[in-house]
């Protein structure tokens, strides 16, 4: 039983991260359609900003991963103005190859600035190096960490779509981006605010990560990212509860086919479970089906 | 005449030209009994994914040549180096090989440091008939693989599988374990091998491994296995594997609270192990390795000093194996009957009792040196104790 509630533990932290880098990608997608797959990179860059803001100017966790935030929303929304805007009315194939381009370009670029080798982040001190024995569990500061981070970004995630201008505006767009434009919306900006949005959450992610695993890479972001996107899929592209719920799912199957399967198949079985989605639902859990909005 | 002068001047052009085309191939470069030097081929690894590997090879050979140079050379002729970069690829590391062996005129050729690079340059010493000799190949089949013996190549170090046994060994008489579970990196034939020899060798010697989980290079999430792992009774932890992970399956094994012994091979010897895992954790960690310097014989002893002289550094041990691999060569030449690659081949066969910093071997008759392995205790991070096992 300990060791049961031991897994969830563990399923809910590796959870978290899949969730929040699922939230960028499923807005991204609920607002023009565009699988953005840069967005990985971007959650890569997160971690490595964490890194710097830790160990060249000695920041304490709470700014870095602001400071990370910060600069990963100024990305995202360069990215998008750069790379994606241009492409607007293009194929859309055109843009998925466009965005498959970018994520290499900063993946490979990153790495030949701070070359191909791990970085480790510095030992953490205080509580974030504590960690604490409830019953037979054993739970770390950082696993409570990045719950707890999760759980606030996406408080303030729901409301800011639900409630502020904003977020009407960025629903309405992602509901008929031409009606909400003969309202008086402005689309570009509204296009804009989802990436940031986006690229902080995974910004968040990636210096979470960073802290957590204590290991960073230029392309540590490339498994994660497709996982993330699985996870934005099984819950239903589009729908950010459904990104919540296929991120925490797919950290749950992860930790408990290693635990009581075996662990040689962890990724084996997290990629047939998007066939299976695929096939026996395509909108996702939490999508309806058969209608395409175009 | 300013016609004729330019084509006067076109003439002269031309000859030089073709001069510079004809002169290499007219030219081959001296060897055998009457060159005035010696040229050793150096084909490492100096750029690209694995350059520290090349590069510190490397470090240790030229400290071995300066020595040999300064002491008169071997029967009064110098050592020169015949210095490439393979990019850390195989492709690259055989035409280099090619390059030296023809055109060049190297007498032997140490390098690649690692065992995919280093196998791809056999067959071209095979048909060149120069001996090839690397300082950190591990992999099983290097020397020996199932069309037989490979003639011309040489390794200096022991074999993963080797290791595997060695810390079977350790495990069940040093820290009389019973109960072993292997986390094993699926990813490379370097942790199977390990793994495979571990096993068989912990459970012919009364131990049961009650737990084998897998994993594959680049992942750092550990957790799920961990605390399923937990829940087995167990006494050591075996992890065939290279740092990067390790690293971080130490540390992840810490902080649920696991403090059985963590045991390890070579692939563990990085600084980056230490960054990954934090001292906090490296406690009770025993890899083995080539070397240590913690080592106390008089020959180490002067190595590290003399290392420390040149490069201001502590010699790890790819340095270590780089300065016994130019070395051992060195031996050879001074025995060999005549200065040609088949000569020294056989003065390399024959080498009995080698003192080297990695410890004295005697080559066996499949090009692999018989050699005891250095067992390394970890306590906050830091080599603190060392055992040599096994011959």
């Amino acid at each position: 039983m300990g060791q049961f509630l031991q897994q969830i533990f563990n399923s809910i932290s590796i959870g978290s991260i899949y969730a929040l880098i699922a939230l960028g990608y499923t807005m991204v997608y609920g607002i023009i359609r565009l699988i953005n797959f840069a967005h990985a990179s971007v959650y890569m860059l997160g971690a490595y900003i964490g890194y710097f803001a830790m160990t060249y100017f000695g920041l304490g966790f709470v700014p870095s991963i602001l400071l990370a935030m910060l600069i990963c929303m100024i990305v995202g929304v360069l990215i998008e103005k750069i790379a994606y805007k241009p492409l607007r009315n293009a194929a859309r194939i055109a843009v998925l190859i466009t965005a498959i381009g970018v994520s290499m370009f900063i993946e490979y670029g990153m790495m030949f600035l701070v070359k191909a080798n791990v970085r480790s982040y510095p030992p953490m001190s205080g509580f974030l190096a504590k960690s604490f024995s409830v019953g037979a569990m054993t739970i770390t500061a950082q696993q409570i960490l990045i719950l707890a981070v999760t759980i606030i970004l996406m408080v303030v995630l729901q409301i800011v779509v639900k409630t502020t201008r904003t977020g009407k505006a960025m629903r309405a767009v992602s509901q008929d981006r031409e009606a909400a434009e003969l309202m008086g919306i402005d689309v570009n900006s509204t296009i804009s605010f989802t990436f940031a949005i986006g690229s902080a959450l995974a910004g968040a992610a990636g210096v979470l990560v960073g802290v957590y695993y204590n290991s960073i890479n230029p392309l540590m972001g490339m498994l994660p990212g497709l996982k993330a996107f699985v996870a934005a899929v099984f819950g239903g592209i589009g729908l950010i509860p459904g990104a919540v719920l296929g991120g925490y799912f797919i950290g749950a199957v992860e930790v408990f086919v290693a635990g009581y399967g075996n662990s040689m198949y962890r990724d084996a079985v997290v990629f047939a479970i998007l066939i299976l989605v695929l096939i026996l639902k395509p909108a996702g859990l939490l999508g309806k089906s058969g209608r395409e909005k175009v | 005449m300013k016609k004729y002068l330019s084509v006067l001047l076109v003439l002269v052009l031309m000859t030089a030209a073709l001069a510079g085309c004809s002169n290499a191939p007219s030219q081959p470069a001296a060897s055998g009994d009457d060159a005035e030097e010696i040229k050793i081929g150096i084909n490492y690894e100096l750029s690209g994914g694995v350059a520290t590997y090349g590069q510190a090879n490397l470090e240790g050979i030229e400290l071995a040549v300066e020595q040999i140079n300064a002491a008169g050379g071997i029967n009064g002729k110098k050592i020169t180096l015949v210095t490439y970069d393979n990019k850390s690829d195989h492709a690259e590391a055989t035409t280099l090989a090619n390059r030296m062996m023809t055109q060049d005129g190297v007498l032997a050729a140490i390098g690649p440091a690692t065992s995919g690079a280093f196998k791809a340059t056999i067959p071209v010493a095979e048909k060149n008939q120069i001996p090839v000799v690397s300082g950190s190949a591990t992999a099983d089949d290097v020397t020996v693989d199932a069309q037989g013996l490979k003639e011309y190549a040489f390794r200096i170090c022991f074999s993963d599988s080797y290791q595997g046994t060695a810390m079977a060994d350790f495990a069940l008489n040093t820290l009389n374990a019973k109960k072993a579970v292997i986390i094993m990196d699926s990813s490379s034939d370097y942790g199977k091998g390990l793994a495979k020899n571990f096993k068989e060798q912990f459970e012919k010697n009364g131990g049961t491994v009650v737990a084998e989980e897998a994993y594959v290079a680049k992942d750092t999430e550990f957790n799920a296995i961990l605390t399923k792992v937990k829940g087995a009774e167990f006494d050591v932890i075996f992890i065939p594997g290279y740092y990067e992970e390790a690293g971080l399956i130490i540390k992840q094994a810490r902080a649920q609270g696991i403090d059985a012994p963590v045991l390890g091979a070579d692939g563990f010897d990085s600084p980056v192990l230490l960054e990954l895992a934090g001292a906090e954790a490296l406690n009770d960690v025993y890899f083995s390795n080539h070397y240590s310097s913690l080592d106390q014989d008089p020959l180490v002893l002067k190595f590290i000093e003399d290392f420390k002289a040149k490069y201001d550094k502590e010699p790890d041990a790819f340095n270590a194996l780089g300065y016994d691999a130019m070395n051992f060569v060195a031996d050879a030449v001074a025995r060999a009957e005549k200065l040609d690659g088949t000569s020294i081949k056989d003065a390399l066969a024959s080498t009995e009792n080698f003192a080297g910093v990695t410890g004295s071997f005697s080559i066996d008759e499949n090009h692999n040196p018989v050699k005891s392995i250095v067992v390394i205790g970890l306590k906050n991070g830091v080599q603190d104790t060392i055992s040599r096992t096994g011959e």
